[in-house]
């Protein structure tokens, strides 16, 4: 009962398969004719409207929200229903057509970027909330939910939903289960795996499977924590059971501001020391505040080199001595400016130039480029100062604004992207930054997702042998490999050619010239 | 962290060498291997069975260190074989601790067998489970080879969660020979209030409680009381104490210490050795004479939440932990009356301590397509199928 490795299966299947994707790269072909076969067969199972594959309908589903990587889909599928997805499946498996299945397609790492050769899944019609118990603490919903609407249909009893990614008004619960989003808030209340209880999944053989539940720790292997942040590879969500907490009573943020990025990394690693785990802990540069500031007002320090801005929730009384303490805290590293949120309207103005870090981002900048990074805590003042250097080398601005308490650096490159030069450097820009995560040992992403972005990156982070086992796991469920096939798992033979861009220690040669 | 703490790497390396060589041979041979730590554990589970074969046992106690811990990162990593009070010990000093408050068995008991065994403690439900800690894992699959997952920052989403994927695993998918938490703040302060309830009004509270922003790290009922133990900020708990008390003083600190001890550790009076047959259920509260020959298995019940007293076959007290998430009875009925009874409940039943009826399975079984899945992916890593077969999917 040996199990096949990456390795022995790393031939092709077929040139699309195959085919190297970069920023810079044409998109491949559909071929018409098997375009043809794929949608009468769907046509079969499913209503007309649910199956497009006309140019003009299937161009909008070119790219996520990482539009640097654009590919046309050969047939774009709409499904309705559990027993459409299930059809769905089974003739993509007979057919050995892959499938991308996509939420809201806000993902920033190109995970729901579609297969030439491919039907991408579009799970937008699965959109309704099925139950909602306040007693039981949990609301179970279909995927294509939006994030932000299981919050607003729990507010009435007090209860929210806590992962809060910054795309929370548009992305979906899909697509956070399939990339274990973050957010603000997931240094206190967990990421999506720790609020998730339930999925209910279907496998590309078109078998329906309920992991975890409502009861804890269900028997057998936790293939729930397995396939939260599988990206799409494993199977594909039809309904989900999130946990849902009461609201604080109150919560107050401190904003306090740094003469140099050292000192408020210094001063994030003296919160946790204290004891301290906030709601929120971010940082935005001096940079991020001069994007930022003009455009969402929200009376952040121009003059700081970095501000810290940190959250406390509770009851009135735990606030009242959590915020004392924090104070001190930031006092004794040395803030030069301390400001504490006086009530709700003044919290959510300091939170509003956070949250509008990208909108602000397109203000200043034709593109931007968001990176997603994670490192020890400890080694934030270094890689940041690091960070700086690689703006003179690349000749681009970048701002950080960016998940301080968690360490998960979200560094914005600027560039324009109708400028082929300046959008390979904004390419090697990223990766130098990723690469320089690994090296301190930290992850090349936390929370947006490997997809097809950062999967370069996968060969620096894992040894063969490792990614191998990824790919084991993946056919363990999809043996055909068909669900969201190349992405999170680089083949060997791409790993071989990043390699040879790469010299020993992680630092790329001619960093200052343009590659593809 | 001290240098200290550190076992030398030669020494390391020896181990994991010694290691390698026992996975290939049996994987040569088609020997049956349980990775095993301290032994605490060992109940727990079906028995490990491959074919005529014997099992050899896969030593992993003396793979001990704290390889790296550094307060402000709040994470810890640890060799398997690491004691878990020394863990606990080195955490403790910097005022952290174990989120998932971890049930010990014994003073053996170490941070990989903690890891593939996935029990936690009184403080679950309002802080996770042994996986929602687990940041990364190094170990051996089948073929011997070392592998690393996950890995020492709080957030990272690069690659499938294999590291997760151990805790609960058993010793099935892979020799843990390297494990790495996140650790959390010990709270500032701590109250109990052990209020009298019968067992439905309890459940009802408990429901209650935890849909309003109060500090409840833990809530049981046993013998006619609720147990509510408040964990964070002084003045937070105060205000609890007067919301949730109405005027009742809270337990003193040892008394409440022994309590949640004995709930962990299961050495409270319920868990002493029941015999059939059945004794009254106020004498479940002192230790008991053997009355007859038969030992009364123990059993967990796993429960969503607003799930009502429950009347189980064979049984007649019941130990509610997890704010009634996690129920605890003897009972020597048949696995399939107990399992009917509790999955219509919305639940599911493990026989955690097993006295009688050995041949049936001690977790409740998975639906066909789902353990298809997870035969395969234990084939992925283990292809010979040598980790300890049968004990968590029984071998057929």
């Amino acid at each position: 009962m040996d199990t096949p490795t990456a390795t022995d299966l790393d031939a092709p299947l077929d040139p699309a398969l195959a085919a190297p994707h970069s920023p810079l790269a044409p998109q491949l072909p559909v071929d018409p004719a098997r375009q043809r076969r794929v949608a009468s067969a769907l046509l079969e199972a499913l209503p007309a409207h649910c199956v497009l594959w006309r140019e003009e309908q299937t161009r909008p589903y070119e790219c996520d929200g990482l539009s640097m990587y654009r590919q046309l889909p050969m047939v774009v599928v709409l499904p309705e229903t559990e027993a459409h997805v299930i059809a769905v499946l089974r003739i993509c498996r007979d057919l050995s057509v892959p499938v991308v299945a996509r939420g809201a397609g806000t993902g920033l790492s190109g995970g729901a970027m579609p297969h030439a050769d491919g039907v991408l899944l579009g799970m937008s019609k699965f959109n309704r909330i099925l139950a909602l118990d306040p007693l039981a603490r949990t609301a179970t919903v279909q995927p294509g939910v939006r994030n932000l609407a299981i919050s607003e249909a729990a507010a009435p009893h007090a209860l929210y939903y806590a992962p809060d990614p910054s795309s929370q008004i548009a992305c979906t619960i899909g697509g956070n289960i399939a990339e274990n989003s973050g957010g603000v808030h997931c240094l206190k209340y967990g990421l999506t795996v720790h609020n998730v209880l339930r999925a209910r999944i279907v496998t590309i053989d078109g078998e329906v499977l309920e992991l975890g539940g409502l009861a804890p720790d269900a028997p057998g292997l936790d293939l729930l924590a397995l396939y939260v942040g599988s990206e799409g590879m494993l199977g594909i969500l039809t309904e989900a059971t999130v946990r849902l907490v009461p609201k604080p009573a109150l919560a107050r943020v401190i904003m306090a501001s740094f003469a140099s990025v050292e000192a408020a990394g210094d001063a994030v690693s003296a919160i946790i020391s204290a004891g301290i785990i906030p709601a929120g802990l971010e940082m935005i540069d001096r940079k991020g505040v001069a994007m930022v500031e003009p455009f969402a007002k929200a009376g952040y320090d121009l003059e700081a080199a970095a501000i810290l801005l940190c959250e406390s929730d509770g009851t009135p009384e735990e606030v009242a001595e959590e915020v004392a303490r924090m104070q001190a805290v930031f006092e004794r590293a040395g803030a030069t400016r301390l400001a504490v949120s006086r009530n709700e309207a003044e919290r959510l103005r300091f939170w509003a130039g956070r949250k509008n870090a990208f909108p602000a981002a397109g203000r200043v900048s034709p593109d931007y480029y968001c990176m997603d990074g994670t490192i020890p805590r400890k080694r934030l003042g270094e890689v940041l100062n690091a960070i700086a250097a690689m703006e003179e080398r690349y000749q681009l601005r970048c701002a950080n604004v960016f998940h301080a308490g968690d360490g998960n650096l979200h560094p914005l490159i600027l560039f324009d992207a109708n400028d082929p030069d300046e959008l390979a450097r904004a390419d090697a820009f990223g990766v130098e930054i990723l690469e320089l995560c690994v090296q301190v040992g930290g992850t090349v992403t936390g929370e947006h997702g490997v997809g097809i972005e950062k999967i370069n990156q996968m060969c620096s982070q894992f040894s063969r042998d490792e990614l191998d086992m990824f790919t084991s796991v993946k056919m363990a469920f999809d043996p055909q490999r068909l669900l969201n096939p190349e992405k999170l798992i680089p083949t060997l033979h791409r790993c071989a050619e990043y390699g040879r861009m790469r010299v020993r220690g992680g630092q790329l040669p001619f960093a200052d010239l343009p590659r593809f | 962290m001290q240098p200290s703490d550190l076992a030398p790497s030669g020494m390391t390396d020896a181990l994991l060498a010694r290691v390698r060589e026992q996975i290939l041979a049996a994987a040569t041979d088609g020997i049956a291997l349980a990775p095993t730590g301290g032994s605490t554990k060992a109940f727990y589970g079906n028995v490990v069975r491959r074919g005529a074969a014997p099992v050899q046992t896969l030593e992993l106690g003396q793979l001990q260190g704290i390889r790296s811990y550094e307060p402000s990162e709040l994470v810890l990593v640890a060799r398997a074989g690491t004691p878990l009070v020394e863990l606990e010990d080195a955490l403790a000093q910097k005022g952290q601790m174990l989120g998932f408050e971890p049930p010990h068995f014994g003073s053996g008991a170490t941070i990989g067998g903690c890891v593939a065994a996935g029990l936690a403690g009184p403080r679950r439900m309002a802080a996770g489970a042994v996986r929602d800690f687990v940041l990364g894992a190094e170990c051996f699959d089948g073929r011997a080879r070392l592998l690393r997952f996950g890995g020492q920052v709080m957030k990272n989403v690069a690659g499938y969660d294999v590291a997760r994927l151990m805790a609960g695993s058993l010793g099935t998918l892979g020799v843990i020979t390297e494990v790495s938490l996140k650790v959390v703040p010990a709270p500032a302060a701590l109250a109990t209030l052990a209020l009298p309830m019968a067992q439905a009004d309890a459940l009802l509270a408990f429901d209650r409680w935890a849909a309003l922003p109060l500090p409840i790290s833990a809530a049981a009922w046993v013998d006619g009381l609720a147990w509510v133990r408040l964990a964070g900020a002084r003045a937070a708990l105060d205000a609890a104490l007067t919301h949730l008390g109405r005027g009742q003083k809270p337990e003193t600190p040892e008394l409440a210490e022994v309590f949640w001890n004995s709930l962990r550790e299961q050495t409270h009076p319920f868990f002493t050795p029941i015999f059939a047959p059945i004794q009254p259920a106020s004498a479940a509260a002192s230790p008991l004479q053997p009355a007859g020959p038969e030992r009364l298995n123990l059993w967990r019940l796993a429960l969503p939440a607003r799930v009502a007293p429950l009347a189980l076959p064979g049984a007649t007290d019941t130990l509610i932990e997890w704010g009634g998430a996690q129920r605890w009875i003897h009972s020597n009925a048949p696995a399939s009356q107990i399992r009917a009874a509790v999955s219509a409940a919305g639940g599911h039943a493990t026989r955690f301590r097993c006295f009688n009826g050995a041949d049936e399975p001690v977790f409740s079984p998975l639906p066909a397509p789902l353990l298809a899945i997870e035969r395969r992916l234990q084939g992925a890593l283990d292809p010979a199928g040598i980790f300890n077969p049968g004990r968590l999917h029984p071998s057929t």
